[in-house]
């Protein structure tokens, strides 16, 4: 084959998706510093044992109360200073990246998977396995999320494991919804009854055939699923309801911090700035994803 | 219309039904069985724990039990706290109006608020305004409000010394519950100062409790707005000359709220939710705090009668905000 040949098949040939999913992406500018900080709170967790200055149970007896380095009083030793029992604050939050990031891979996990099965099925199906399915979530989606995680937590006792259990159910409706929605368009397209007629058996059809093309609102909806569930373990960690102490959990770090707002406003500050601006990142990614992966956006 | 509304109302039962079911194996999920829940640390003899477990009717099949309950439940009697001894249902009202108060509250900050920003930034679409109003939409959607109430806190009680930390008045007066509605039953107090008190006191606490519903509202009233500014009849109205605030304000908005009501009617539960958080943190007393107390307190009852009641609640709401689109928007009534 000559090179003219292959020079105009490249130009003919359209982008790869990634580097077609790329140019639209990062028109957005706020997903993309979004994206950006995701990264570095990943770097941060997976390394943390490295970067924490000190452990994140070690009590200093002798710096209790430590205001951050720059005010009067502190050291940097401690950087943003210490808590109650003399614990180093950035250090406590380096590690409770972990556990945040943990959540959010589990509850997306646990909740994209079981919806997808739930969703694919029932759309699939179809019939009074649908009906049921679809009218329990929508049973769920009635009440308020944080109160049926509550209420999930009050029947299986709180712990940082029943709290990620909770939220994967309590999440889950809308990856089902979702899921049923994008199979219920897809099916009667001519390539699912091009597979039929060819012979593909229903296990083939609804996870090879069809599930790949319903995955681009469901890739959006698990990466704002990020945000909620760490939003949520937050929330419950605050109430005592979650990450028990002395876990370093951003939530449960907060969970008496009321005490110490007249003496300590660090201690109350700087676990909720790491929890608003994680979800704010995983939200502006995500709205950046939906505009990336959208068609009926794209001009 | 009457059809429509009929349909509607017949599909809220099977939600209700689902609700009680969620509820009743709530109480038959959690380790143990109520005797011994009311028994407590203490134990109980087999005969009496027997003797009890009939006189509640535990000892009948499960389908008996949940009739049982669901009559209960039908006739307002949701069971007895295990803590007060006090009806359930009771307890919960004469909580609500405090969380019906704030959320109110929050509401109206919300829409009076968020709706203007949301018609500025969607009128100014792509410049600095809109950029912000967005960058802080998104913001407030992504708020954890136990912190942002703790900040608030931090700021306006602690640093400036403006409002009050907690509750819902000066404990310098007594206010004797009558509507429940503080800034009702102050009014009508004859001292001075309390009206002022039970207003401060409620500031914070709606402002916390308003942030996510303003972010929702703001972020909708722009997307609705940018479509309608599209339509046809808008460059009509451009084209026979109108003034520009008379054709965004009064041409335009009045079909862009129209899915921002919907939204509106959404935040029920969000504000609910949310007044768990919120009234934990302002020690505000009203249901969220409550159901809190309830969960470390292991009160069963308590917690299974507050969740169903919740539930309904914001199921009967959708249901007005379903009615209620479907009187502004006669389209709708006809659709499936």
């Amino acid at each position: 084959m000559s090179d003219t040949v292959e020079y105009v098949n490249q130009s003919v040939a359209p982008p790869h998706p990634l580097k077609e999913f790329w140019f639209y992406f990062k028109e957005n500018k706020g997903a993309v510093v979004g994206l950006y900080y995701i990264v570095i709170v990943i770097l941060v967790a997976i390394f943390a044992n490295f970067i924490a200055p000190h452990g994140p149970f070690e009590q200093y007896r002798d710096a209790i109360l430590k205001p951050p380095a720059w005010m009067d009083g502190g050291i940097w030793t401690y950087p943003l200073g210490t808590d109650d029992v003399g614990r180093d604050i950035l250090s406590r939050l380096i590690y409770g990246a972990r556990l945040s990031l943990f959540v959010g891979v589990i509850v997306v996990t646990i909740s994209l998977a079981a919806g997808i099965l739930l969703g694919i099925t029932s759309g699939y199906i179809g019939g009074y396995y649908e009906t049921a399915i679809m009218r329990m979530m929508d049973i769920m989606l009635a009440m308020p999320a944080l109160l049926l995680a509550m209420a999930i937590v009050t029947i299986l006792g709180p712990s940082l494991r029943n709290a990620i259990l909770a939220i994967a159910i309590v999440i889950l409706p809308h990856y089902v919804r979702l899921t049923r929605a994008s199979v219920l368009s897809e099916k009667t397209k001519d390539y699912v009854t091009a597979s039929t007629v060819s012979g593909a058996g229903t296990f083939r059809l609804m996870f090879i055939v069809i599930l790949p093309n319903c995955m681009a609102p469901l890739i959006v909806q698990a990466t704002l699923g990020f945000s909620t569930a760490i939003l949520d373990a937050a929330a419950l960690g605050f109430l005592g309801l979650g990450a028990q102490p002395p876990t370093p959990e951003w939530g449960a770090m907060l969970a008496n911090a009321l005490q110490f707002i007249q003496r300590a406003w660090w201690m109350v500050t700087f676990p909720g700035l790491a929890i608003l601006l994680t979800v704010l990142a995983f939200n502006l990614a995500g709205d950046g994803l939906r505009d990336a992966l959208d068609p009926k956006l794209k001009r | 219309m009457i059809r429509f509304l009929f349909r509607r109302i017949a599909m809220i039962i099977p939600a209700f039904i689902g609700v009680t079911l969620l509820t009743f194996a709530l109480i038959h999920l959690i380790p143990g069985d109520p005797v011994e829940l009311m028994a407590g640390e203490r134990g109980i003899d087999p005969v009496r724990h027997a003797r009890l477990m009939a006189q509640l009717g535990l000892d009948k099949p499960l389908p008996i039990q949940y009739l049982n309950y669901i009559t209960g439940v039908m006739r307002g009697d949701l069971g007895k706290s295990l803590v007060t001894k006090q009806p359930v249902l009771k307890e919960f009202l004469t909580l609500f109006p405090a969380t019906l108060e704030l959320s109110l509250f929050a509401l109206t900050f919300a829409i009076t608020v968020g709706l203007p920003m949301g018609v500025l930034a969607g009128v100014k679409r792509g410049t600095f305004l809109d950029h912000s109003v967005m960058g802080l939409s998104l913001t407030g959607y992504s708020m954890p409000i136990f912190w942002w109430g703790l900040q608030l806190i931090l700021f306006f009680s602690v640093y400036l010394g403006w409002t009050p930390v907690s509750g819902r008045i000066s404990a310098l007066f007594w206010i004797e519950p009558d509507t429940g509605f503080m800034l009702i039953d102050a009014l009508r107090s004859e001292e001075k100062g309390t009206w002022i008190s039970a207003l401060r006191h409620l500031i914070l606490p709606s402002l916390v409790l308003g942030t996510i519903p303003l972010a929702v509202i703001a972020r909708m009233t722009r997307s609705s707005m940018l479509e309608v500014l599209q339509e046809d009849y808008v460059r009509t109205a451009r084209a026979k000359g109108l003034a520009p605030w008379r054709v965004i304000m009064i041409h335009a908005l009045r079909n862009a709220t129209i899915p921002v009501i919907t939204v509106i009617g959404l935040q029920t539960g969000v504000l609910l939710a949310g007044a768990i958080l919120t009234e934990s943190i302002f020690a505000w007393p009203g249901i969220g705090k409550w159901i809190l107390e309830s969960i470390h307190r292991r009160d069963y009852p308590a917690i299974q009668g507050g969740v169903l009641i919740i539930s309904s609640l914001i199921i009967l709401v959708n249901l007005g905000v379903d009615v209620l689109y479907g009187i502004v928007n006669p389209r709708i009534r006809h659709t499936r």
